[in-house]
């Protein structure tokens, strides 16, 4: 055993259901807690990131569009999936956030149950936050809530699997696409969760994952004009107020988030839910 | 609008003006869209299985309207469809009729002349029917002439889309009196018309202007033939005939490219319009590479293994 | 030129058959103490297996079972750990589903593609949606602080033996109750695979049991001092004894009883669909369907239009073995359910409706009967006023808006009602006016986890499905 060469993987981008290399040819070396080179990563250019807004966004109509029903079916398979490769995520979680075995696999599978957490709620949040709305007058008026779009994420750069599911599944329950920005010193579980992704029900191009240099990417992700929320979790401290100011260009919605992480092991609230989706209220007149 | 003398008694008032026709045409019930898809849906469910498949397959076969109708036709392309319509193996039924542009038909006569296989030909600037009337009535007076049994026609989306259905109408009819003897099919191109409602307004309007079958598509646009929207046809003349006591008939075209989804079809003759449409003389499916799959079904149900599409010819 | 279509029967070894089946007790098959019942399959009249059946004890071991479990285990699990728990029943179920459809079309006679394609990916649903709920209590908005009641008690009918468990079960373990469930005397196999599924997924001993047996388990299981809830659906007979016998002891109830439901349809209604609409309605499940649509009130005006087309419609139902893929209309569940058909069917004729029955061919062995249409029917007549539960729809006419509410509101039931009209306005008008507890508008008989289900006055109180039918299974 112990003469047998290991198969090494290639960590790749996942854009649009593929994995390609960047498009810059560019990558960077990822080490593990104590400073050992782990793997080469893709490092994402800007185009790299107008592609998975490309991606995001032709995604968009269909997943939106699935029954909220089908979309919870879908996201528990991935929680499935997950758990199927639970030593692979406790072995990468261990070696890049620098914790110990029994410590990483706790986060594993609290980023399991988190994402079983969310795919439940893909057919209540239209029951928890819609409403029939007793208007004064003959009319029968409903609000729905609706996914606002295509997300872009900048996912912690700490916590690099629960914090990283915590920020994405949510975006998925809604049934919105995402453009995630993974984790600039620790993407790997981040990519090995594409490649769940991949293997899942999910459509290609609904989660699009870029590794690279988080500071070079968020500028062009908040500014650009087609996405419409904006998570930045793992933004530079001292990027933030230009990234927010980029994305009123477009009135994104920026979501109110921690400057510093939060302990991603507390059991979240609707929060982030409430804050990807768009209420739409609907009249119709009452009468013979 | 002038009306003929042909003109089905019960509907006369309907077609005395352009206004009495959008009044008829937007006075028939609406279709619900949820609804038909799920009729359709729960016809395809039906299991036709041994000899009842069988039937299903050599029926189909006899309803086929062989088709090409690309821009790299040739006179040996049509010889060679020709040859298959006539005999698509040994055993089965012959074709209803090959489909071919106006200029094809004489080299399709040729070969099909007393076989029994109709000569059908597309006609008014197929597929999109953007001419003048008096190019549309050459364009079948051609077709006709050179001995087209049948003829295709497309109506003008443009003119049922922006309500001028009278223009609709009149042009079917006059183009019906440039048939003669040939059956006129008319194409309404459900693709472009987009909702139920106005399939079934299309579809009754053909038939008041005494078109002999509603059609769904040309084939060149998307989505062709679909099973819901052959089921608001196949009511349309199902209601037709229970009204008039005249048989029309259907044809969805393009898409239907397997025996499964050519079933399907069947099922739905036989359930919405009922058992007396399941006939060449009444219903047709417009299509090219569902023979070849008609023809490894049926081999399969008689060999009991399942065939490739090295067995059939390509043609 | 006819087109027969061959018989297409679903394989009958799929449902793993066995000869008999044992009651489900802290997580064991264990053998009841009562007299033993036959399950009969209604298409052929043979019995398809034995069935132990619960004694009195029985009962009380149950429900001490089930209390042990909600003390020890249950009731004090994280909800995300009870989670886990229903998503894997759900999925079970769906991994089974043709199994278990096959087995549901032979005990109760309902045809496969019924059994396929509506009772069992419904329950699968139901436990998946349920699942969600079970660590998302607190965003019902029944409370601040929504804590489960217990032991429930459950009585289910025939009609949709395991989808009903299904809704019975899957919402009183998310809210982290136990359960005590007995299925229906004549249907009792599909509950005990379910059992079994429960057994897989590994569900802590004593969450759920299943007795099997007759009405006297059940009226021994809702009286049963340790049960904390009764959820009961059935007829509104059997609930006002149920109510009645419950007074006083402060258990929490909820009744899902009968209904006489009005199918609305007016002139500008989609006539197609109405009719394909007003057959699901009534055909649907032989019309065994407590919100059956089984009285078409129809807009004069329409009246023979729609009657032509609907009897032509109702002509090509395939009225036979269940197990054919091609049959629309299967088996009335029990000679009892046939011979009270008959009974109604007869009154019906006697009292001067206008009958028309399907020439469809019935076979010679079983419990069947064709689809049948009465025109010419008064409010008087006992067809327009009792729950006929069969294929038999009563047509009566209506000039205006107002005379359909007030004929459609005109009966002590209200579990659902059907509007028929292209005009939104006037469904949302209706809608608002009928007494009904769910309105279906140009569809029918749909179903969904996510919406809540059940009656006004007679037709019974409380709600399953959605966030409302959480309340039923919720000390809040």
């Amino acid at each position: 055993m112990s003469d047998r060469v290991t198969v090494s993987k290639t960590y790749k981008l996942y854009l649009g259901g593929a994995f390609p290399r960047s498009e810059s040819g560019r990558t960077y070396p990822v080490a593990d807690a104590h400073g050992r080179f782990l793997a080469n990563a893709a490092q994402a250019s800007r185009k790299d990131l107008r592609e998975a807004v490309v991606a995001a966004r032709a995604a968009f109509g269909k997943w939106s569009g699935a029954t909220a029903y089908n979309r919870g079916q879908v996201l528990y398979r991935v929680a499935e999936l997950l758990e199927g490769r639970r030593e692979q995520f406790a072995a990468e979680v261990a070696a890049g956030e620098g914790v110990p075995g029994k410590r990483a696999q706790s986060l594993v599978d609290a980023a399991i149950d988190r994402w079983v957490w969310y795919a439940g709620w893909t057919d209540k949040l239209a029951t928890v936050l819609g409403a029939a709305n007793p208007v004064a007058g003959p009319y029968f008026s409903f609000s729905v809530p609706e996914p606002t779009g295509v997300v872009g994420v900048l996912a912690p750069q700490g916590s690099s699997l629960l914090g990283l599911v915590s920020v994405v599944a949510p975006v998925l329950a809604v049934g919105a696409t995402a453009v995630v920005v993974a984790s600039r010193d620790r993407p790997l579980p981040a990519v090995t969760l594409t490649e769940v992704l991949a293997t899942s029900d999910v459509p290609g191009g609904v989660v699009n994952l870029l590794t690279g240099h988080t500071a070079e990417l968020a500028p062009w992700l908040a500014a650009h004009a087609d996405v419409n929320a904006l998570d930045l979790t793992g933004a530079d401290a001292d990027q933030r107020v230009e990234l927010e100011k980029a994305a009123a260009g477009t009135v994104k919605r920026v979501l109110r988030v921690p400057t510093s992480e939060p302990e991603w092991t507390d059991q979240p609230d609707i929060g982030r839910l409430r804050a990807l989706v768009e209420t739409k209220t609907v009249w119709h007149p009452m009468g013979i | 609008m002038p009306m003929s003398a042909t003109t089905v008694h019960e509907f006369s008032g309907a077609t005395r003006d352009e206004a009495s026709l959008r009044r008829f045409l937007q006075g028939l019930p609406g279709v619900d869209a949820v609804g038909v898809e799920q009729r359709s849906a729960g016809l395809a469910t039906r299991s036709i299985k041994k000899d009842s498949k069988l039937w299903a397959i050599d029926t189909a076969i006899a309803m086929v309207d062989l088709t090409t109708l690309e821009g790299a036709d040739t006179p040996g392309k049509v010889r060679s469809l020709c040859a298959k319509a006539r005999n698509p193996a040994p055993g089965t039924p012959k074709v209803a009729a090959v489909c071919v542009y106006p200029d094809m038909v004489a080299t399709a006569v040729e070969k099909l002349d007393g076989t029994g296989v109709n000569i059908a030909s597309v006609a008014t600037a197929f597929p999109s029917g953007r001419s003048s009337l008096k190019v549309k009535l050459t364009d079948t007076e051609l077709a006709v002439e050179a001995g087209a049994t049948e003829i295709d026609m497309v109506i003008d989306r443009g003119a049922f889309l922006t309500g001028r259905y009278g223009q609709v109408f009149d042009e079917i009819r006059t183009i019906k009196a440039a048939c003669g003897d040939a059956h006129l099919k008319v194409i309404l191109e459900t693709g472009e018309l987009a909702t139920y409602d106005n399939v079934r307004r299309a579809s009754w309007l053909a038939l008041l202007a005494g078109g002999d079958f509603i059609k769904t598509s040309t084939g060149k646009v998307s989505p062709a033939a679909t099973l819901p929207v052959t089921n608001v046809m196949l009511q349309a003349v199902h209601d037709w005939h229970a009204a008039t006591g005249q048989l029309r008939g259907v044809k969805p075209a393009g898409g239907i490219r397997t025996t499964k989804d050519a079933i399907r079809h069947l099922v739905a003759v036989h359930e919405v319009a009922g058992p007396e449409w399941l006939t060449p003389a009444l219903f047709r499916f417009g299509a090219s590479s569902l023979l070849n799959d008609l023809l490894m079904q049926r081999q399969t149900q008689l060999s009991g293994h399942y065939s490739g599409p090295d067995y059939v010819t390509v043609d | 030129m006819t087109w027969e279509y061959a018989p297409a029967p679903e394989s009958r070894a799929i449902a793993n058959l066995k000869p008999s089946y044992r009651m489900f007790v802290d997580g064991e098959f264990v053998e009841g103490k009562g007299e033993p019942l036959k399950s009969v399959n209604p298409a052929t009249e043979e019995v398809l297996a034995e069935v132990s059946t619960a004694s009195q004890a029985d009962v009380d071991h149950a429900v001490k079972v089930a209390r042990r479990a909600y003390d020890k285990v249950w009731g004090r699990m994280p909800g995300t750990e009870r989670a886990k728990y229903i998503f894997r029943i759900a999925r079970m179920i769906a991994e089974r589903a043709r199994e278990l459809a096959v087995l549901e079309s032979l005990d109760n006679g309902k045809p496969i593609k019924e059994s396929r394609d509506t009772d069992v990916p419904t329950a699968a649903a139901h436990f998946f949606y349920h699942a969600g709920w079970a660590d998302k209590l607190g965003y019902a908005g029944l409370g601040p602080d929504p804590r489960p009641l217990g032991v429930a008690g459950q009585v289910i009918p025939w009609n949709f033996p395991l989808l009903m468990a299904a809704w019975k079960i899957a919402p009183a373990l998310a809210c982290g109750n136990t359960v005590v469930l007995k299925p229906a005397e004549t249907t009792p196999l599909t509950a005990l695979v379910l059992a079994e599924i429960i057994q897989q997924a590994e569900l802590p001993p004593g969450v759920v049991n299943i007795l099997p047996g007759a009405g006297d388990v059940g009226a021994q299981l809702v009286n049963h001092p340790g049960i904390d809830k009764v959820a009961f659906t059935g007829s509104t007979e059997v609930g006002k004894i149920i109510q009645g016998s419950l007074a006083g002891t402060g258990k929490k109830l909820t009744l899902e009883l009968g209904g006489k439901a009005a199918n609305v349809v007016f002139d500008d209604a989609p006539l197609d669909q109405a009719v394909e609409g007003i057959v699901n309605g009534i055909f649907f499940n032989q019309g065994h369907v407590c919100c059956a649509g089984s009285r078409l009130l129809v807009q004069e005006s329409i009246a023979e239009e729609l009657l032509d087309k609907l009897r032509k419609r109702v002509s090509t139902l395939r009225v036979g073995d269940p197990l054919d893929k091609n049959t629309d209309v299967g088996a009335i569940n029990s000679r009892a359910q046939l011979d009270k058909i008959h009974e109604l069917v007869a009154a019906g004729e006697q009292e001067g409706a206008h009958r028309w029955t399907s020439a469809c061919p019935l076979p010679d062995k079983g419990f069947f009967f064709a689809p049948t249409v009465f025109a010419d029917v008064t409010q008087s007549m006992r067809i327009a006023q009792e729950e006929i539960f069969g294929p038999v729809l009563s047509v009566l006419t209506f000039r205006t808006p107002d005379e359909a509410v007030a004929k459609a509101n005109n009966t002590p039931y209200g579990l659902s009602a059907g509007v028929w009209t292209e005009k939104g306005s006037r469904i949302l008008w209706m809608a608002n006016r009928l007494r009904a507890g769910v309105v279906w508008a140009n569809t029918f008989n749909r179903f969904d986890p996510t919406a809540p289900f059940g009656g006004y006055q007679e037709s019974g109180f409380g709600r399953e499905g959605g966030r409302t039918g959480l309340e039923a299974y919720l000390d809040v």
